[in-house]
């Protein structure tokens, strides 16, 4: 079998898991959900504000759900030291990665599911406009971030205070990410939407991503192995 | 022998900046600052660079002397980093009127130093297997560079408020002035960073012997 067919049988072991339990889903997407409220309710809503902070709102929402969610996805494979299986197994080591990486971005993205509507309920936000560039936009933000996220995740297993330093290691080296998905969303946003600087944006995203995965794929498995 | 020299050149640099190079038309005495700003600026992306190949180079070969760079670098990075965003915040008040404006150099060099921020915290809170974890943090920070780059250059977020202008294309006393402080800067940055080297690794050594010693039983 190919690395990928490893990589989407270890993604399938995951998202079973997690159909099954739903707690990382459920957790995730009500803490997504409680951030918009916070937001709706800190922030005043005029429609002028609205086009322009709803980006920002929408994927900072985005970051803290999805941080919670990686840590207890790789918490659970720590609590009955799987994580040591996955990589005795006799797979490739970037079958692994890839596998934990598409099971996070599925999650990233039913939060961002749950996430967008409300924004648009809430605020009033504009955001089903132009629905392919957003889906687009996020999909490459999920990629993303479940990339380099689960390339630390795996990393932080064997250390002490892990919860506190995923969120450290993790969004200094994700503003690119974070900083061009606002700007695809906002471009999206304006009025009259600015599709060409949207697409710009998403082409950046694309090449991070791009350039994110060939990296991990590259250190991978000199990060987490003894 | 390098700290002589550097300790020469800031006495020189001192003379150099403030008697010699005559005043800048528009700024007049506050552009002096820039002699010392730009070239810390250029020390933050030379450290930040090394500190990203050495960690690349110590994930590959597991050579400890290639982390032991990377942290020292990194240290020192945080050093001249926030001696950038200081002088370049008291330079901006004096120049522009404002603490701070999210013009693109300013952005880039405080983004830089929040990953290197970041590398030095999972160094000193991490535990056993920070030097790893470390090396991924520089090595991913380092490849974000580029991006950011383009980043803060595109988006129209950003005031352009008039920056210093292209180091190129000085002349004269102020190019001579200029160079010779970076030149200083460059001498003080390798002490700071090989005094650094010696005790990481000291420290290194001192570990593992006490981890024999642990092994052997002679300690307990």
């Amino acid at each position: 079998m190919s690395v990928l067919q490893h990589a989407a049988r270890i993604a399938w072991k995951d998202l079973r898991i997690e159909l099954r339990s739903k707690e990382i889903v459920y957790t995730m997407a009500f803490f997504g959900g409680l951030i918009v409220v916070i937001y709706a309710m800190a922030f005043p809503v005029r429609p002028a504000l609205v086009r322009a902070a709803t980006p920002g709102m929408l994927w900072v929402a985005l970051a803290f759900a999805g941080t919670i969610g990686l840590g207890r996805a790789f918490d659970r494979e720590r609590e009955n030291d799987t994580m040591r299986a996955l990589l005795l197994a006799p797979i490739p080591r970037l079958s692994v990665f890839g596998g934990k990486a598409i099971a996070i971005a599925v999650m990233v993205l039913s939060v961002a599911a749950v996430c967008t509507p409300l924004l648009a309920l809430f605020l009033q936000a504009p955001l089903f406009e132009h629905p392919l560039p957003l889906v687009l936009v996020l999909v490459l933000g999920a990629i993303g971030f479940a990339n380099v996220g689960s390339v630390f995740a795996a990393t932080l297993l064997k250390v002490r205070s892990r919860d506190v330093l995923l969120p450290v290691i993790l969004y200094p080296i994700l503003i690119p990410l974070f900083v061009s998905g606002t700007h695809a969303t906002e471009a999206l946003l304006a009025a009259p939407a600015d599709l060409d600087k949207a697409w710009y944006w998403i082409g950046f995203l694309g090449i991070y991503d791009a350039a994110g995965l060939v990296m991990s794929l590259w250190i991978f498995e000199s990060l987490v192995i003894e | 022998m390098l700290a002589v020299l550097s300790g020469l050149g800031f006495v020189v640099t001192l003379y150099l900046a403030f008697v010699y190079a005559p005043f800048e038309p528009v700024l007049l005495f506050n552009q002096k600052i820039f002699y010392y700003h730009v070239p810390h600026a250029f020390m933050l992306f030379a450290a930040t660079a090394t500190c990203g190949v050495c960690s690349l180079v110590f994930l590959k070969k597991r050579t400890p002397k290639w982390d032991d760079l990377a942290l020292a670098s990194a240290e020192v990075a945080v050093l001249f980093g926030a001696a950038v965003l200081i002088s370049g915040s008291i330079w901006a008040k004096a120049a522009w009127d404002l603490w701070w404006t999210w013009e693109k150099r300013l952005t880039m060099s405080l983004l830089l130093w929040l990953v290197l921020v970041g590398y030095v915290l999972v160094r000193r809170f991490a535990g056993a297997s920070a030097d790893r974890l470390a090396a991924g943090l520089a090595v991913f920070g380092t490849l974000g560079i580029p991006f950011i780059y383009t980043m803060v250059d595109k988006s129209d977020h950003h005031p352009q408020a008039g920056s210093g202008g292209n180091v190129m294309t000085l002349t004269g006393p102020m190019k001579l002035v200029f160079w010779s402080c970076v030149l200083t800067f460059f001498l003080w940055f390798l002490t700071l960073v090989m005094m650094r080297v010696q005790s990481a690794r000291a420290e290194r050594e001192l570990r593992e012997l006490r981890e024999q010693g642990l092994d052997a039983g002679l300690l307990t």
